[in-house]
């Protein structure tokens, strides 16, 4: 077993799509418990691949993937997937069941008294900013999108996981409700300090959310740094990203 | 209709039994058939390459007609034979197709991010079929449930031809005496119990489309409570039928129901316990049926028994073929009574305007007129040894075009309303002179004889002497006129069997 002081750490990951594609090509990089990383890249590059290698619904062909210091071959996918909380692009809430039932859904496989469930989703509602009271009750099909999404992040969160998985979380939102998301998402990171992956094709958000800036480009990473110093590159594939931002500012 | 509600006033016990076994067929079938079919479904839904040829020999059991099905299964030991048993397989099997094919299709309907979400969550996959698949999967298979169920209550029906009971059985008794009441008496009820299963699914599968866990699972919960509720009930009124330590059958013509009576009531009368299976889809069915033990008498013919059963090439001598069948029979563990005494021959059959017109008296006439007429025979008729074939080749017939065939019964209709001119039907057959037809004369000698005799399994009549009797009793005494009336009482009269059967044993 490997010994690693990173909360998530990629060492030398290749991966193959079933198509023969090359998804990942000798990747590696390391995430700091606690630190928020923002990883970049157009479509096709590879970043969806990453995130699902954490929490294995993809196992690498070669080199490993470490969450918290164990391969994640040696995890049981179950128990790693618990302690890893992911919220998908598309959500993909429950429809058959209401908004406190999807949060309390990880409670539940983890065989959680009813009371303490209980008491856990409402403060993860009021947490994301949906007052239980009034949105408890509710089904999927009755929220807007940003409401869903608030829902997605409190699911991802219920069981109190360290590691928090994140892919486009705020891609199919309208611009409001995607600058209000990301300034909830700063609050409550702020407050729980969880390791978080963040995937994005949006400079600009990965710069508003990140403490650290990946930028993946055809299954390699490019550039990682801090927004600052990332903001300064002169790579080309990095100033194709940065310029996207500019020319819609 | 006032002849129908009456016909349900004066039957009301007898139509409260058959919707009581009709409910229980297809309650008992599509709950096992959902027993079957969902995990195959769930199983299949995973394994692409397994889901298509499953569903494709689904469909092929789907497509084979249901009486063919339960031709198939008669030999079939255990499952098959005669009675609720075989109905029930083949009505499992017929189930099966829709449930594995809505099953397969409402898991593989459920979005690819759901389920993910549900793995990345950390369901195994056990947790994520039935917190997750399954849920959003049910309306799906509800509503393969709901087309099973409503099959069921149509295949039910033909179920009365291997003696399952059922609603059926009216629709058989009407075909065979042309009584459209007594169809209707069957008919419209299974129609009404197709169209209340199929409301009550379809607002089951409504409730379940609706997302709402809590109420749907108070609507699920409350159709499971009223299926098993009727399923209950109507077992306890199917199980005071059962019992009985002879059992009777018949084939489906109204001879054969009446003889089937008289046979049960006379039994009867020697204090044994009766259970009737009459109507039961012909010779062939029969003969299965008494071979395994299914029914333990029936009423065979001598002609029928030597050419449709043994195989036996065609003979003239009355006696002669007895005695044969006789040994035959015994070979195989069965006893021949001795005849009931009228001889039920094939009659050739023509209009009694055409006879009159065209000065027809025997076959011979009648085969110089077939080269503008159209015949129509019963199924049996076109197929056996002693048939249709051999018939054109004695006599020289020369149809235009090839017989229509059709149920026998319907066939005395079809000849009265001019649809075909020439027909073979029973000898005593009641519709003969309630429809003026004129039987001409076998001048040729073409058909052996088929007298009516009762044929018992050995076994039965050696433990119960007093059955041995009582069919020993009726032997000799049913005369041809006797028979002719009696036929005629049921097909014309439309008077009721049992007591027919009761006024005859009464002289």
């Amino acid at each position: 077993m490997s010994t690693s002081t990173f909360s998530i750490e990629f060492r030398d990951v290749s991966l193959t799509r079933p198509n023969g594609a090359r998804a990942l090509d000798h990747f590696s990089l390391g995430v700091e418990s606690g630190e928020v990383l923002a990883l970049v890249g157009r479509s096709g590059a590879g970043k969806t691949t990453v995130i699902k290698l954490v929490n294995r619904l993809l196992a690498a062909d070669k080199g490993a993937v470490l969450v918290e210091g164990r391969d994640t071959r040696e995890w049981d996918p179950i128990a790693l997937r618990r302690r890893v909380g992911y919220v998908l692009q598309d959500i993909g809430l429950f429809p058959h069941m209401t908004v406190a039932d999807n949060v309390a859904v990880v409670p539940g496989l983890e065989r959680w008294a009813a009371d303490r469930t209980a008491v856990r989703v409402q403060e993860l509602l009021e947490l994301v900013g949906l007052p239980p009271r009034q949105f408890a009750a509710r089904w999927p099909d009755e929220l807007s999108g940003g409401q869903r999404q608030r829902v997605g992040v409190a699911r991802a969160l219920a069981a109190n996981p360290p590691v928090l998985l994140m892919d486009e979380p705020f891609g199919a939102l309208d611009p409001m409700t995607r600058a209000e998301l990301r300034a909830e998402f700063r609050r409550i990171q702020q407050k729980l300090r969880k390791t978080v992956i963040i995937v994005t094709h949006d400079m600009g958000e990965a710069f508003a959310l990140g403490d650290r800036v990946g930028v993946i480009d055809a299954g390699r990473l490019v550039a990682c740094d801090t927004p600052v110093a990332m903001a300064a590159s002169v790579d080309p594939r990095v100033r194709q990203l940065l310029d996207a931002v500019v020319a819609r500012a | 209709m006032p002849n129908l509600f009456s016909f349900w006033i004066a039957h009301r016990a007898e139509l409260a039994l058959l919707l009581g076994q009709h409910i229980l067929l297809v309650a008992a079938s599509t709950l096992a058939a959902v027993a079957m079919a969902v995990p195959l479904g769930i199983f299949a839904a995973r394994r692409p390459r397994l889901a298509a040829p499953l569903t494709a020999i689904a469909n092929i059991v789907q497509t084979v007609p249901s009486l063919a099905m339960f031709g198939f299964l008669l030999p079939v030991p255990f499952i098959g034979g005669v009675g609720a048993r075989a109905a029930l397989v083949v009505l499992i099997l017929y189930g099966l197709l829709p449930i594995v094919r809505t099953t397969i299709a409402g898991l593989q309907g459920i979005d690819a991010t759901i389920r993910e979400a549900g793995v990345a969550l950390g369901m195994t996959p056990r947790q994520l079929l039935r917190l997750v698949e399954l849920p959003l999967a049910l309306p799906s298979i509800v509503a393969g449930v709901r087309v099973a169920a409503v099959v069921g209550v149509g295949s039910a029906t033909i179920a009365a031809a291997i003696g399952a009971g059922g609603l059926g059985e009216y629709i058989y008794r009407g075909l065979s005496m042309v009584d459209t009441t007594v169809i209707l008496a069957g008919a419209v009820p299974a129609a009404v119990l197709a169209l209340v299963v199929d409301g009550s699914l379809l607002w089951m599968e409504r409730q379940l489309s609706a997302r709402r866990r809590s109420s749907s699972r108070r609507a699920v919960a409350t159709a499971a409570v009223v299926v098993t509720g009727l399923a209950l009930l109507a077992s306890g009124v199917a199980a005071r039928k059962a019992g009985g330590a002879i059992i009777v059958g018949s084939k489906n013509f109204t001879e054969q129901l009446v003889l089937g009576e008289l046979i049960a009531q006379s039994i009867e009368r020697e204090g044994l316990p009766v259970q009737r299976r009459l109507n039961l889809g012909g010779t062939l069915i029969c003969d299965r049926a008494l071979l395994t033990g299914d029914i333990d008498v029936y009423v065979e013919y001598t002609g029928t028994a030597l050419t449709a059963v043994f195989h036996q090439p065609v003979a003239m001598d009355s006696s002669a073929v007895f005695n044969s069948v006789r040994d035959l029979y015994a070979r195989t563990g069965r006893t021949l009574l001795p005849p009931l005494g009228f001889n039920n021959t094939f009659a050739i059959l023509v209009r009694g305007s055409d006879a009159r017109s065209l000065r027809l008296t025997t076959i011979d006439d009648a085969a110089r007129e077939s080269a503008h007429w159209r015949a129509g025979f019963g199924y049996e008729f076109v197929e056996r040894p002693d048939g249709y074939t051999g018939l054109a080749k004695a006599y020289g017939m020369r149809f235009p075009e090839a017989p229509h065939v059709m149920d026998l019964t319907l066939s005395y209709r079809a000849l009265a309303a001019g649809q075909v001119d020439m027909i073979a039907g029973d000898a005593t057959a009641g519709l003969i002179t309630g429809l003026d037809l004129v039987q001409l004369d076998d001048n040729r000698h073409y058909f052996p004889p088929y007298d009516a005799a009762a044929v018992a399994r050995a076994e039965t009549l050696l433990r119960y002497p007093a059955a041995r009797r009582a069919l020993e009793r009726l032997s000799g005494r049913v005369s041809p006129d006797a028979m002719r009336a009696m036929n005629y009482a049921v097909d014309v009269e439309h008077r009721d069997i049992a007591a027919i059967a009761r006024e005859f044993l009464d002289q």
